[in-house]
């Protein structure tokens, strides 16, 4: 990696993950160092506590719980902190983007955490064929042992590159046991282990931001965003634009003006929000501030940070249904409402895109739905659930075409959402 | 009060919970159990736990719920 040709050192109070020096030399000169603790371990880690407790930081990678009182439980010791840069939605970059142009931010999220916890060893997990990543974060870390930068052990690992491996219970999983499959957690609150260790699952924004935080204060951190939901924000825009990539946004920015800086190259009719499982939203709500207390009113949420923005002319119903499908291939294949009902959405969708539905197909759609959520050991067929009902509503034009017998038009063209082929985990 | 919880990682579908428990356990169109949230009437707990001690994969949990909320 070379150093990025970066903007002159900022002034605390301008907060931002995005932009400063890929090396450690230059992030230490623009960031300043790393307020790790010198000799009162526990009054530090107080004081990183209530840090993060001030800012208001909730997690980045979907579930959105706050940061503070997932580091509060883990305080009582010896776990291992895990840095989540799966980032298995194929429309997300943001977590590639930090992790190869700002990876020292990242890591010493990890290894702050790390020493609040007394952590053992930091694992930064990314997956099998993300070499590109990989490198960039065996370089910053050997830059980081070369100058004794990190006071708990870092190293990269290389999980199967498979949708739900990023899952945290499936990421735990594998790094205990070799295989990358979520578990069956009726109590959320009973910790993640590794052997006996408990893993500290972060997602690789989230510890950015606790890398900025812990040096420039909660109080720089909530000078972005709105009050209900501080700081900034990565999205990764696609779809109908002419600049898709990832954007730093304040958290609770209109949804229009995020989709605005990618250039849209025609009419939006429709944005796909916080990943593919995420939530359809039509233009009657582009202007809802990107904030999951916000988006929540629409059934919405932030997601892992992902908006899809799709052109009017295209059918959101033969996107859906494509994307369905896709999903429907990315289970862990553990569960059988998920393995069965997903295919099984996917087909009915597809079904109603052709234009050729049964008499039962709308009712038979609804009650799949019903049915499915809920009731996996993740979360991944409640993510397309819910995706799919939103769809229903919001493209109900599309919908009470095609089922008066209009096919898709589009149905054989290329889909608007990129769909990667199965990598074969 | 009793909760029934299922694994839905373990379960394979036999189906034996929806005939022990119809009053609390129906089954998809697959053949895998949905339980109605409703809270198990004293009367049922015996059936429940003749449930959970003959699924052939021991996916079914019983669970004091606290606060019954």
């Amino acid at each position: 990696m070379t150093p990025s040709a970066c903007a002159p050192p900022k002034e605390t109070s301008h907060y931002q993950l995005l932009g400063h020096p890929t090396d450690l030399a230059g992030h230490l000169r623009t960031l300043g160092p790393l307020p790790l603790p010198a000799t009162d371990g526990r009054a530090w880690g107080d004081w990183l506590l209530r840090a993060l407790q001030a800012s208001g930081l909730s997690g980045r990678g979907g579930a959105g719980f706050p940061t503070s009182v997932k580091l509060d439980l883990a305080r009582a010791g010896g776990g291992i902190v895990v840095v989540n840069g799966m980032e298995s939605e194929p429309a997300s970059h943001k977590d590639t983007v930090l992790l190869t142009t700002v990876p020292h931010l990242v890591l010493d999220g990890a290894q702050l955490m790390a020493a609040a916890c007394g952590a053992s060893e930091v694992l930064v997990c990314v997956p099998a064929g993300r070499d590109r990543v990989a490198d960039a974060l065996s370089l910053a870390i050997a830059e980081r042992r070369a100058q004794s930068h990190a006071a708990t052990p870092e190293v990269v690992v290389r999980p199967p590159a498979r949708f739900v491996a990023g899952e945290e219970s499936a990421l735990a999983r594998w790094i205990a046991t070799g295989l990358s499959l979520p578990s069956f957690r009726p109590d959320k609150g009973v910790p993640l282990r590794i052997g006996r260790r408990r893993a500290l699952v972060h997602n690789a924004e989230t510890l950015a931001h606790v890398g900025l935080i812990a040096r420039h204060g909660p109080d720089a951190f909530r000078s972005r965003g709105i009050p209900e939901e501080p700081g900034t924000t990565l999205v990764t825009v696609s779809g109908a634009v002419a600049l898709p990539g990832v954007v730093e946004v304040d958290r609770g920015t209109p949804l229009q003006d995020i989709v605005a800086r990618s250039a849209p190259v025609d009419t939006i009719g429709a944005m796909l929000v916080g990943g593919y499982g995420g939530t359809w939203v039509g233009p009657p709500d582009f202007e809802m501030p990107y904030a999951s207390i916000s988006l929540r009113t629409i059934g919405a949420s932030a997601g892992v940070g992902v908006i899809v923005a799709l052109g009017a002319a295209a059918c959101g119903i033969a996107e859906s249904a494509r994307l369905a499908h896709y999903m429907a291939g990315q289970g862990a294949g553990q569960c059988g409402p998920c393995v069965h009902g997903l295919p099984a959405i996917a087909t009915d969708l597809t079904r109603l895109a052709q234009g050729r539905p049964d008499p039962e197909l709308t009712e038979r759609l609804l009650r799949r739905l019903t049915q499915v959520e809920g009731r996996g050991a993740c979360r991944h067929p409640d993510g397309v659930v819910g995706m799919v009902r939103s769809a229903l509503r919001v493209f109900a034009a599309d919908v009470s075409a095609h089922q008066r017998g209009a096919p898709c038009p589009q149905w054989n063209d290329a889909p608007q959402l990129y769909l990667p082929r199965d990598t074969g985990g | 009060m009793i909760r029934i919880t299922i694994d839905p990682v373990a379960c394979d579908a036999y189906g034996y919970c929806a005939e022990l428990l119809p009053e609390a356990i129906s089954l998809d169109e697959w053949g895998y159990p949905i339980v109605n949230g409703a809270p198990l009437p004293p009367g049922l707990v015996a059936a429940a736990k003749r449930a959970a001690r003959d699924c052939p994969r021991r996916a079914i949990t019983l669970r004091e719920k606290k606060g019954g909320s």
